[in-house]
């Protein structure tokens, strides 16, 4: 990386990136089943003195390792409540589920594909989606229902969220985003949903540097870009 | 009638052979947890499936040898895939898209619970915590065929057949084959069709051990594999 760009939306550290996160925050965390979480940036909340955040992510699932996670998130006693299709496997412990039985940590499920299109939703300006997923189920517990040609949907409103923590591959300055593999799963929609965006990457680009035609997520859903650590 | 408990059953893998045979050459299909996992090991010889998975990935193919895990190409279940040739990758709103907008043809799914009705009950077990729902409302709402792959009783042997599902919906009505290691069932708009039963097994032990009413197919065989 040179110096030659004038505008850059990459940040010095993880710290510097998430220097304006606050108490009661709602954050959008990617990664599926635990893995390609932003390691990084979730060591810098942990690191940090904010409390209370909601978490919308797709599991805590402690990995048992030094690695982190979100368990250790929610460990660090930095989320007041969760929302996610996967709750805690009661095989495993984890803070996730102790805390959740002590009453300390509040957890609402909600079906995964659900989550997807009210992020996107949110992303795309709208106030909701009609979903058939859970129609008959406790899910529609409350909810509008209504029937377009023949089928019932349940309205689902849009997700809006402060921050997006998301990993990918590589970035250019500008914040236009590649990933590997199944790396991509939740960040497309979640980089849409929040205000501010911040992406930890393992490569970083001058503009340029990456095909446009191979840009998943384009830069202008990207506030801010972090260098792995 | 003698002790059923002690009745040979089939094995997981059994179970998991009949329901590749349920799968169209060219489908796209999304195999679940458990034992739809091991479904993808028994297509005929030539038979082309393209494997959906919600974290991201179609034509998922065999699981990564040990030593060449990559965390960046897993399935739904966080199992490490082999990269094979014609993969491609997506966010999760297009995965769902793909299984809500009826782009997938079968999805293959465990259950604890199916009803006469073809209701699902997949997602809780409300005595252990707060239940993990993944994709499998998504699925049981957006696939076209539902196939449910599972033991026929639990483990204290009570049917997982039942009239009502007494657990938490999953979905409802969306069941339309239950195969387990005791029987085919197929799910109809007049109710529970037995179709095939295990070797060794009778129609009459086969009811005895499900608590709905099932009608028995004219054609009823032994399990085709």
């Amino acid at each position: 990386m040179t110096e030659s760009t004038a505008y850059t939306k990459v940040f010095d550290s993880p710290a510097a990136a998430l220097d304006d996160l606050f108490d009661g925050a709602t954050l959008l965390i990617s990664g599926h089943r635990g893995m390609g979480v932003p390691e990084s940036l979730l060591r810098a909340v942990i690191e940090s003195s904010v409390h209370d955040l909601t978490c919308i992510c797709h599991g805590a699932w402690p990995h048992g390792d030094d690695s982190v996670d979100l368990d250790d998130l929610v460990k660090a006693g930095r989320v007041g409540k969760l929302i996610t299709p996967h709750g805690f496997d009661p095989d495993r412990p984890g803070a996730v589920r102790s805390l959740w039985e002590s009453g300390k940590l509040q957890i609402e499920i909600v079906p995964q594909g659900v989550l997807a299109e009210q992020l996107r939703a949110g992303g795309a300006g709208l106030g909701g989606v009609f979903i058939p997923d859970g129609i008959g189920t406790r899910f529609q517990d409350g909810q509008e229902v209504r029937r377009f040609n023949g089928r019932d949907y349940i309205f689902r409103g849009a997700i809006h969220a402060d921050f997006a923590l998301l990993r990918a591959d590589s970035a250019d300055l500008f914040g236009n985003l590649t990933y590997r593999g199944s790396q991509r799963n939740w960040n497309p929609p979640m980089a849409m949903a929040a205000r501010i965006s911040v992406a930890e990457v393992d490569e970083i680009f001058e503009p340029g540097g990456i095909d446009p035609e191979l840009v998943i997520t384009p830069g202008i859903f990207v506030k801010r870009v972090v260098q792995t650590l | 009638m003698p002790d059923l408990e002690d009745k040979p059953r089939l094995d997981r893998e059994i179970i998991a052979m009949r329901v590749a045979k349920e799968l169209p050459n060219g489908g796209y299909v999304n195999l679940g947890i458990g034992i739809p996992t091991l479904v993808s090991a028994y297509l005929a010889p030539g038979q082309v499936v393209f494997y959906h998975s919600e974290s991201g990935v179609l034509n998922c193919g065999p699981l990564a040898e040990e030593g060449e895990e990559d965390i960046n190409l897993i399935n739904a279940g966080g199992q490490f895939l082999q990269p094979v040739p014609g993969m491609s990758y997506f966010g999760s709103a297009d995965a769902f898209a793909m299984i809500r907008g009826g782009h997938v043809d079968v999805t293959v799914l465990g259950a604890h619970q199916v009803s006469a009705r073809g209701d699902l009950a997949n997602w809780m077990l409300p005595q252990r915590g707060v239940g993990n729902v993944g994709g499998a409302m998504d699925l049981a709402a957006g696939a076209d065929d539902v196939i449910v792959a599972m033991e026929h009783t639990d483990r204290q042997d009570h049917p997982k057949i039942v009239e009502e599902c007494t657990l938490p919906l999953t979905g409802k009505g969306c069941v339309s084959l239950i195969v387990t290691d005791l029987a085919v069932v197929r799910c109809t708009p007049d109710g529970l069709v037995l179709e095939e039963v295990a070797p060794g097994w009778t129609a009459e032990e086969v009811q005895e051990l499900t608590a709905a009413r099932l009608m028995i197919s004219p054609d009823l065989q032994e399990y085709q594999l």
